[in-house]
This record gives structure tokens, sequence and C-alpha cells, in this order.
């Protein structure tokens, strides 16, 4: 063999190793994926640039809800050098264990990116960190913010905000581990207008992690657009005192400015401060706010059902009036109650017979016993009478979720035909059986948000806007038809009428009397709820001016008996607080505001 | 006597013009690994472009100085310059300057020299001055021995150093041997087939995805493409070698394909089966091949070379745009690791055609070769052949994630002017060697 064909193995060993070394190179290169992911991933920074969360006003333009400046101490767990991790547990009173533990698992997560050490450090706190952190190597603050709530008003309306949960995080991918979101109340509904737009800057980093320029020139940056602030109805100054006047008593007060369905006011007792359940507190806070006896994180307003009681007798006059069931001559006679069969329904001792006016007026049972059974004698069975009754009430906003702008709503319960027939049977019940709806008791159960919608629907005379608390995003009014479009209740105006006059001469005459402050012509109406738990609650509804109705109000205290004792002077003084700026009884506010109703049972 | 034009008329063109494109590509890519907007100018010799620019001017005046000579001098000193290196190699051992562990340099001034470079060159001259002697009349076994030791000399002393890399380099005098019939077709056959026997085991873990649901195995590819090349062999024998010699090659062909199919079979079968192999052995042979993750960490370099060509993609992320290499990911990036640029800035696209480059001089170093007279150009040639072949096997290799991490620089491409020197004075003599070629015998 001629040695000069040898030659021809080594040309075959050299483009064998070229086509090999090629095809690794089409591996590398072309079929695998991997590669280009991997040099993202070490060479792009994301950065992202957290907008600030729209703030909230109330109706004058007052804050309602702020952000404070909070800070983050974040690490990059490669950069740091010679740490000192007894000074720093010490500096951030943080357990030294507790600190080793974080530093692991921050260098766990990943060596080159940041993670926050420690979260939400208030700037009181910050001051000294900020002065001594240069020193630590590998560690540095960054800037969140947080809710601040100046007057510490309206807890359960407002809401919170806590991180986000994975849940959420699945369905909606704007976000990422670790962000806020809104959990409760205005903050939850409103979340997508106050959360604004995350930005994001996607930085070239080198292998010391340097930032060394912005990817393609900043071609997929973006800057974070900021929340947008809300307005909400609510009025600062009525709301703190209605918190004032609710301390140390358990109940609600709802007011509604009747025209437009705004809430002017929504108190709750008990209750918390909402500057508890921000940062780092947040967490620990609520846990002893959850386990609190008094229940402060019950929401009252829109989530306690109680029966309407006397109050309702406004309702079954109205439908009876709009059906013929009654007039404003039909006479009833009530002998200290209303007997059916062998039973009676009582009543206090009034003028007896008498008319629709003073039905009102003296708030006689018997006389609306008598109003109710004509309703529901008037279908040809008691179910049909029953359904003609129940259709009016629920278009009172009772019986079902009034949709205002919060979380956590309940429907209340007005009951259906088949309610009744599933309880006494099928053809089995008649008006007798039912009598108590006729005095706002039995079944039924009204929250005061619900009921302060029905005093504003009376106050319209017959229609409402859904009751909400934020009436304004970004300066412009909401376009939500749920709060732009009238509910009509069906019954004629001249009822209407009938019924706040009656309601006038409560105030004047009646069992409101002590409501009245001055010349205004407030109408209302006193209820005392039964309450199988205990003592009755006192419920006040009322609405003035009576001919331009500015604000329609319902107080409810509990267990603490007649609606005149308690219910009706917090109302005058919300009312006559809202609408002269200033209260002119100090005797009368003075006791209101001194009572502990809470404490004494 | 010719003049200068003449000797100048007289290089081969086309190893001429593939080295100056090469050295052009490597000088841009050390722009490209080290830029900087403070120092934009490719002549800065504040930076190693511009000190490479520098070395690319003297080695260019030192090449065209060497044509000067003539081949009969190279022939004549080679065992001068032998001693003289074997000399700088021993003195390096004692006053050498100790970086990274091995005492590799001479520093003079700013500048070091690395004798292990020179030595490359230095052997391949004596060998092919040794060989080439007319008063050799068979090639035995005395012939090899002295071959061997001629080799292996500033082999030990380059690995007191020690430089493995260098080292490794000298391996490639195997093929030198083999061409000259020092070593046989068996011997040859079985390095083949360790290297066969190598690449199966890189890609038994690989399964390439030809199309959807077509998914084969590593050894298939591998198997295909020893066939590939069988039949391209094959179609070469038939083209260019003469008929009476026709059966017997391709009797050697097939015997090498075979085997090299046995070889891929036998390594997949065995590293598949768990009787053969204890899963101690597996594990050390996957972290020795990359499938399992380094416990050590050593496989950083590999990784952050391997992203950085792998992120180049087809077409490449473009002049100055590597990212990984401009901000110092890759290690040792304008020497070592020079291939990583050409891969992320200039895609599969610019690195294959950079192998290509290479590929085509290796080639046509080899035809040189075949057509000279003079056996002393022959040898030399196939030992610059060989010296460059394996540079461009480890260092390319180490790049990609093919061949262990071993410090060598890219011919041509690299950073360093030793390197550069040394490889440029390599090409410089091979030209001047080989325009002799018609005057041999006059």
């Amino acid at each position: 063999m001629n040695l000069k064909d040898r030659r021809l193995l080594v040309i075959v060993l050299f483009m064998l190793i070229t086509l090999v070394f090629i095809a690794r190179l089409f591996q590398l290169q072309v079929l695998d994926p991997e590669w280009k992911v991997k040099a993202a991933q070490i060479t792009e920074r994301s950065v992202t640039k957290y907008p600030s969360r729209g703030v909230i006003f109330d109706r004058e333009g007052r804050l309602l809800v702020g952000n404070i400046a909070v800070y983050d101490l974040m690490v990059v767990p490669r950069e740091i050098e010679d740490l000192d991790t007894l000074a720093l547990s010490r500096l951030l009173s943080v357990d030294v264990d507790e600190m080793k533990s974080r530093l692991k698992n921050a260098s766990d997560y990943s060596t080159f990116k940041p993670t926050a050490i420690a979260k939400q450090i208030p700037s009181d706190e910050y001051v000294n960190i900020s002065e001594v952190i240069g020193d630590y190597k590998g560690f540095y603050t960054q800037v969140r913010s947080m809710r601040s709530y100046p007057d510490s008003l309206a807890a359960h309306a407002l809401g919170y905000i806590s991180e986000v949960s994975p849940g959420r995080m699945e369905k909606d991918s704007y976000y990422r581990l670790g962000d806020y979101i809104g959990a409760s109340g205005v903050e939850a509904i409103y979340e997508d207008a106050v959360r604004g737009e995350k930005g994001v800057e996607i930085m070239l980093v080198d292998v010391h992690n340097n930032v060394r320029g912005k990817f393609e020139g900043g071609r997929y940056d973006s800057s974070s657009v900021s929340g947008r602030n809300l307005t909400s109805s609510l009025d600062i100054e009525l709301q703190k005192f209605g918190e004032a006047l609710m301390r140390n008593k358990r109940g609600s007060i709802v007011a509604i400015e009747p025209a437009t369905g705004e809430i002017l006011a929504m108190v709750n007792n008990p209750a918390y401060d909402p500057n508890l359940l921000v940062g780092r507190v947040r967490s620990s806070n609520y846990g002893v706010l959850l386990s609190d006896a008094l229940k402060p994180l019950f929401n009252r307003a829109l989530q306690a059902k109680y029966p309407p009681g006397s109050t309702f007798k406004l309702v079954n006059a109205l439908i009876g009036l709009q059906l013929g069931a009654v007039t404003t001559e039909t006479y009833h006679s009530c002998r200290s109650g209303y007997y059916f069969g062998s039973r009676r329904l009582g009543c206090h001792s009034h003028a007896s017979p008498l008319k629709l006016d003073y039905s009102i007026i003296t708030s006689c049972n018997g006389y609306y016993c008598n109003v109710f059974k004509d309703i529901i004698e008037l279908g040809e069975t008691a179910e049909e009478g029953y359904k003609v009754w129940s259709e009016y009430v629920s278009r009172f906003g009772i019986g079902s979720k009034l949709h205002t702008d919060m979380t956590g709503e309940v429907e209340g319960l007005l009951p259906g035909v088949s309610y009744y027939d599933r309880f006494y049977g099928s053809g089995r019940w008649k008006a007798h059986t039912i009598i108590s709806l006729a005095i706002g008791q039995g079944e039924l159960g009204v929250t005061p948000m619900q009921m302060a919608n029905m005093c504003a629907t009376i106050a319209n005379r017959g229609w409402y806007y859904t009751p909400h608390i934020i009436k304004e995003i970004d300066g412009r009014p909401l376009t939500d038809s749920t709060y732009t479009v009238k509910h009509e209740t069906g019954i004629d105006r001249k009822n209407y009428d009938i019924v706040i006059d009656a309601m006038e001469q409560v105030i004047i005459r009646g069992t409101g009397r002590g409501v009245k402050y001055d010349d205004t012509a407030i109408c209302g109406k006193t209820g005392t709820a039964q309450n199988p738990h205990g003592k009755d609650h006192s419920i006040f509804i009322a609405f003035a001016p009576k001919d331009d109705p500015k604000i329609a109000i319902a107080v409810y205290v509990e267990n603490v008996g007649f609606g005149s004792t308690w219910a009706a002077p917090i109302t005058s003084l919300m009312i006559e607080k809202f609408l002269t700026g200033e209260t002119t009884r100090p005797a009368v506010e003075k006791r209101m505001l001194e009572a502990d109703l809470m404490h004494a049972h | 006597m010719r003049t200068r034009s003449e000797i100048i008329g007289a290089v081969d063109k086309p190893v001429l013009l593939i080295y100056l494109l090469l050295v052009l590509l490597g000088w841009i890519n050390i722009y490209a690994a080290n830029y900087s907007v403070d120092y934009p100018s490719i002549f800065d010799t504040s930076r190693e472009y511009g000190m490479q620019f520098l070395w690319i001017c003297i080695g260019l005046a030192f090449g065209v100085g060497l044509l000067m000579f003539s081949g009969e001098f190279f022939r004549k000193n080679a065992i001068l310059i032998y001693g003289g290196v074997l000399l700088l190699l021993i003195a390096v051992l004692i006053f050498g300057r100790e970086v990274n562990g091995a005492k590799s340099w001479f520093g003079v001034g700013g500048f070091g020299i690395q004798p292990s470079e020179f030595a490359k060159m230095a052997t391949a001259l004596v060998i092919a001055a040794y060989l080439s002697d007319i008063n050799m009349k068979v090639k035995g076994l005395k012939e090899l021995l002295i071959t061997i030791l001629l080799i292996g000399i500033p082999s030990v002393l380059i690995l007191l150093q020690p430089d493995a890399g260098t080292l490794l380099v000298f391996i490639g005098f195997l093929l030198v041997m083999y061409r000259e019939g020092l070593i046989g077709n068996i011997i040859f056959l079985g390095i083949g087939l360790v290297f066969v026997t190598i690449t199966t085991l890189f890609f038994i873990k690989t399964e390439w995805t030809l199309a959807e649901g077509l998914v084969v195995n590593s050894g298939w590819i591998i198997s295909l493409l020893i066939i590939g090349l069988g039949v391209l062999a094959f179609s070469f024998v038939k083209r260019f070698i003469l008929p009476r010699f026709r059966k017997q090659n391709i009797r050697g062909l097939i015997i090498i394909v075979i085997s090299s199919l046995i070889t891929v079979g036998a390594i997949t079968l065995i590293y598949q089966s768990d009787s053969i192999l204890k899963p101690h052995h597996k594990t050390r042979i996957d972290v020795l091949f990359g499938h399992m993750e380094d416990p050590s960490g050593a496989g950083y370099n590999v990784t952050q070379s391997k992203t950085a060509i792998g992120s180049g993609g087809l077409l490449g992320k473009g002049f100055l745009q590597g990212v990984l290499t401009k901000y110092k990911y890759v290690p040792m990036q304008s020497t070592d690791f020079i291939f990583c640029t050409v891969g992320e800035e200039w895609g599969f696209i610019g690195s294959s055609a950079v192998l290509i480059l290479f590929l085509a001089l290796l080639l046509r170093i080899i035809h040189l070769a075949e057509n000279q007279r003079s056996a002393f150009t022959r040898v030399y040639s196939y030992a610059v052949a060989s010296i460059i072949f394996m540079h461009v096997l480890i260092n390319v290799g180490m790049a990609i994630g093919l061949a262990p991490v071993i410090g060598i620089p890219l011919p041509f491409f690299s950073y360093g002017g030793s390197s550069f020197l040394s490889f440029t004075a390599m090409m410089f003599i091979l030209l001047r060697l080989d325009s002799e070629r018609l005057e041999v015998f006059r």
C-alpha cells in the first residue's frame, strides 16, 4: 500500500471533526432553545416599577385614604461581604436566628437577584437604617408605598389590601408573588381603577451584576401608570361624628343622599382602626381582630339582618294605599292589640278607632294587622295576595343584594311563597299565619343599608338609585349602570305624600318628638325590633328636609329598647350635623357620646 | 537567487488568503469581545485589540522576513532551532514567571514570551528534517523511537510547567508519523475508534427531533454520519485514486466504517445496560461528558460558553451585540474562549463558516504537502496541519462542550503575541518551502 493514500484517512478525520462540530453548533444554536432562555435569564434583569395606588378623597375633596412611603430592605446575596449578622439583626430588631434563616432563604432563591429581607419598614425606623446601610455590602433599600388613613375612618367600607393569593395570581397574570391587591371593601371593588399599571425596565447586567444599559435601548420598557384617584361620597365630618356617637354601642348608621344614592356615612360599631391592617403588622393584627369576642371585623351595615320593626309599617301603608286595601279615611279599631282566633298581637294604648295618618304617628300595631290582612286577602288565595305584596316589598330593595360597591353584602330575607309552603304546607297558611310581617317582625331580615335605602326611596317618593360609596373615578362620575339606573317602586306619588305627611307628624307630635332640632321639616319613623336573644333593638329612620330631601338615614342600636330612646336622638344629631354643619344641643350630644350601652350587659 | 517579488509571487495564494482572513476575523472578534465605548478605536494599544493589531503588524513583518530565507536554511538549522527552544523550555522552568500556577512565561517588560508556543514549530522542523534525511532507508523501530524521543523531550518539558493543552497538541504528531509510515493502519484505526467512542459518549443522552414524532437517538445519528462519510470517502477514492489501489482502499474504508459502527453500537449497548456498568461508573461517565451537573462547579466556564454560543441562534446577534461576551460572562474570552464571540455575534452561519475556513486551510495544506518533491516540506506541512488541527479540535471542542476545558489558543484568532507569532512563523515557513516546490531538483 502506498503511503500517499494514507492522506485520505487524515482528510476524512479533518472532515469528520468539522462535521461533528457543525452538527453540535446546529444543536446548540438552532435546535435547542434552552440556551437562549438561559442567556436572557442571566443577562436581563426586569425591574418592576410599581405605580402608586390611587388615593381616595371624601365628597368635599378631603383625603380619606392616602399613601405613605415605607421601605423594603433588599439583599443580593452574592454581593454580601463581611456581614455582621448580629449587628444587622439588631438594626432591624429581628432575632438573629430569624435573620440567618431569612438570609439563607434569600440565597436559596437566587444569589444574584435581589430579595426583600425586611419589608415595609416605616420611615421613622428607616431613618436609623439608612444612616448605616451603606456599610453593608449587598444591601440596599427600596421605597414602596403603603395605605394610610389620616382619620382612621370607615374601616369596613374601605376594606384593606393584602398580598395577592396564589389563586388570584393564576387567574390574573398581572399579579406576581408579593404584589398587593385590594382584598375587601372599596379597595377590592375598585382594584382595577386604583392599582394603576406596573411598568418594567429591562436592564442588561454584566457578570458582576452591574447594570450596563437598557435591553435593546429600552424598546421593551414601559413606565408605570399611577392608579386613578377615587372620590368617595362619604362626608368625613359626618362619618367622624357618626363613629363618635356609636362608640360603646353595638349597631350601625347608614346615611344616604336620596337624589343620588350616594352614601354619606356608613358607621359600624364595634369597629377597628383601618391603620391596623396595613404593612408589616397587618397579619398579626388581623388575627387579633378575628378572635376578638366583639367581632370588630363584622360589617353590620351590610351584613347584619335585623327585623325592620315598626318602620316597616310605612311600606305596608304604601302598598295598602296603592292596592286600595286602605285609604286615608279607613278606620280600624285597636283594643290594645289585634285579636285573631284565640291569639292577640299586642299594642300600646292610644285612641281607637283610628285612621291611617294616626296609625303612623302612634305606630299602632293593630291597624297594620288589619291593613296587611286586607292586602293579602285581595288575592284569591293567600299565596296570590302574598305574591303581590312581596313583589312590592322587593321593589324597595328588600330581600336581595342591593349591589353596593362594597364587599360582603348579604341579601337579607324576604320569604317567598315556597318558604311558607314548606313551613305550613301549600294552601295551609293565610294572612293571620304570617301576621307579624304586618309590623316588620317575623321572618323579615333587613340590613341597615337596605333600611336606609328604603328610607331614601320614600324620601324620593317612589324610586332609588343603588347606594354607592364611590361617586367619581379621576373626577369623572361613575358610568356603571348599576348606579345610574333608577329603580321604581310602582307606587303612586300621591300615596307617598300621604305617608310622608304622617312621618312629619311623627316628629312633630308622635313617637319621634325628640328628633326635632329647629324648624327644618324632618320625616321619620321609630322602630323597635324584637330580638329573641335579648333586649329589643332600637331603630329609627328619617329623612330631611321634607320637600327637598338631602339626607335619608337609618340608625340601629342593638339591645337597648325603644327606638325613641337611643336611635332617634342619634338620628337627630346626624341630620343636624349634616344639614347645618354643627350641633346645637350639647346636653343630648354629650349623653349620646358618653353612653356606654355595650359593656353594661 | 530569486527576487523578493518572485518569491511573493510564488507563494500559495489560497493558504495566504485563508490565513489573512482568519487573522482579520480574529482581530475583529477580539475587538468585539472587549469593546468599550470609552475606547472605540480598534487601534488603541491600551486595549487588547490594539495590542493584537500591533502583534499582527509585527507578525506579518516577521513572516515576510522569513520568506527571504531559503528552505535549505530551515532544514539545515532545524536542529539548532530545536535545541534553542529546548534550552528556552528548560530556562523557563527555572527563570519563568508563574501565571495561573504554570511556569510558562518569560517576562520582558510588559511583554511575555511563551517558549512552548515556539516548541511546536521547532519540533515540526526537527522531525521534518530527521524523517527527510537522505540517509534514511527504511523506517523501522529505531526511527520510530528517535521520532518519539524528538517529540517526547519538549512534551515532557512542557508537562513540567505544567501546560496540558500544549502537551495535547504534540499528540497531533501521531498523524505525521502515520503518514510517514512510522505507525500502521491498525494504530491509526485504534485512535480513530477512541475518537468514535468519545463522540458516542458525548451524544449518548441526546435525542434529536428531526420532525414531529420523529425522535432519533444519538447512536443513529452518529452511525448515519459515519456511513455518510464512508460513502463520501468511497466516491473520493473512486474519483482520485489509481485503479490498481482502488480495491485495497475500498476494503480499508469498509473496515473503518464497519468497525466504527460496531463501536457506536457496543458503546451504546454497554452504557444502557445495567449489568455491565455499575451505577457509580455510569455517574462518573455522566459527569465527565456533562450529562450530569458537575458537583465541583467546574462546569461554569463551559456552561457560560455554551450559553453564549447557543444564544447566537442561526444568524447571530450581530457585530458588537454579543451581550454575554461583552459583559464578561464568558471567562478568557479573547484567548481560550474567543470562539464564543464568533458563536454569539455571528450565529450558526458565522461559526460554521469559521470552521469551514479552518477545514479548507487544513485540506489545502495536505494538498500542498502531497504535491511536494521534497520530503522535508511534506513532513513539515503535515506537522503544521496536525498542530492547527489539534488546536481547533481542543479549543472549539471545549467552547461547545465537546472537549474538556484545557486552555489553548485558537490559531490566528486568539489574543496573544507568542501564539500569534508562532503560528505566523509556521505558516510563512510553510509558504516559503512550498514556493520552492518547482526548484528543488534544479
